[in-house]
């Protein structure tokens, strides 16, 4: 095996130490899908919690819980850690199974913008039921 | 085992599941008229069945997600250290998914 240190790598030196390889990313993907992960798990009891305590009440009575404070914070962080990690997880999936080119960059695209709306789309109901309007 | 490809295809159908997330929250934010159409599905016979098979994608990808963590960080690769890992994501999954429903009847929330 040629290391990258070979005369033949066409590697530039800057390249080398960066260490980021073709994705001009490196490892950053694999570390915000663990660094999400350990944040769920913490929070997904107190998640577990709100939604129980949900359960029995009207539309009034969630509205009123999801916008306070603690409980909208809570939801807020979980929404962004899960969303965050299933955009990564689906990417992996995509890249493992989908090998046409054109149908795999279609597939990510369409990942990014359904994880960008969900995220969106969740962030803004919690923020409405905060502000209370 | 081959638990890896029930992690994979529990995040995959968690993935989908979050617009049962979105719904709801947009739904609450919307008013009674747009909530009363969740409430009137998570009753339904098809929508608790959903309800109860997201619990357990979800329950079960965090079990199995903490066995990953534990590989990670290059811990219970020996042959009995894996089953039993992989064992405890199984049963811990399915065990904690029931009890979730048990208490959620019980507080009145199965109504």
């Amino acid at each position: 095996m040629s290391g990258s240190n070979s005369p033949k790598s066409v590697r530039t030196p800057l390249g080398r130490v960066r260490g980021l390889g073709s994705s001009h990313s490196g490892t950053s993907d694999f570390w915000r899908q663990r660094l999400t992960a350990v944040a769920m798990l913490l929070l997904l009891i107190p998640v577990i919690f709100i939604v129980m305590s949900l359960l029995r009440s009207n539309q009034a009575g969630v509205a009123q819980v999801l916008g306070s404070p603690i409980v909208a914070i809570v939801m807020l962080l979980f929404i962004i850690a899960s969303i965050w990690h299933m955009k990564i997880g689906m990417q992996v999936v995509i890249e493992d199974y989908v090998h046409d080119e054109k149908i795999k960059l279609i597939s990510i695209i369409g990942n990014n913008f359904f994880s960008a709306a969900v995220a969106l789309a969740s962030i803004y109901a919690i923020l409405k039921l905060s502000s209370g309007v | 085992m081959a638990l890896s490809i029930v992690h994979r295809a529990t995040g995959v159908a968690l993935y989908f599941g979050t617009l049962l997330l979105v719904w709801w929250l947009i739904a609450a934010a919307s008013g009674p008229a747009a909530y009363a159409h969740v409430q009137a599905f998570t009753g339904s016979i098809l929508g608790r069945l959903i309800a109860f098979g997201y619990t357990w994608a979800l329950i079960h990808h965090a079990m199995s997600g903490i066995r990953h963590l534990v590989w990670d960080l290059g811990y219970g690769f020996k042959p009995s250290e894996r089953e039993w890992l992989t064992w405890a994501a199984l049963i811990g999954g399915i065990g904690i998914t029931i009890l979730l429903w048990i208490i959620a009847y019980a507080i009145g929330g199965g109504r």
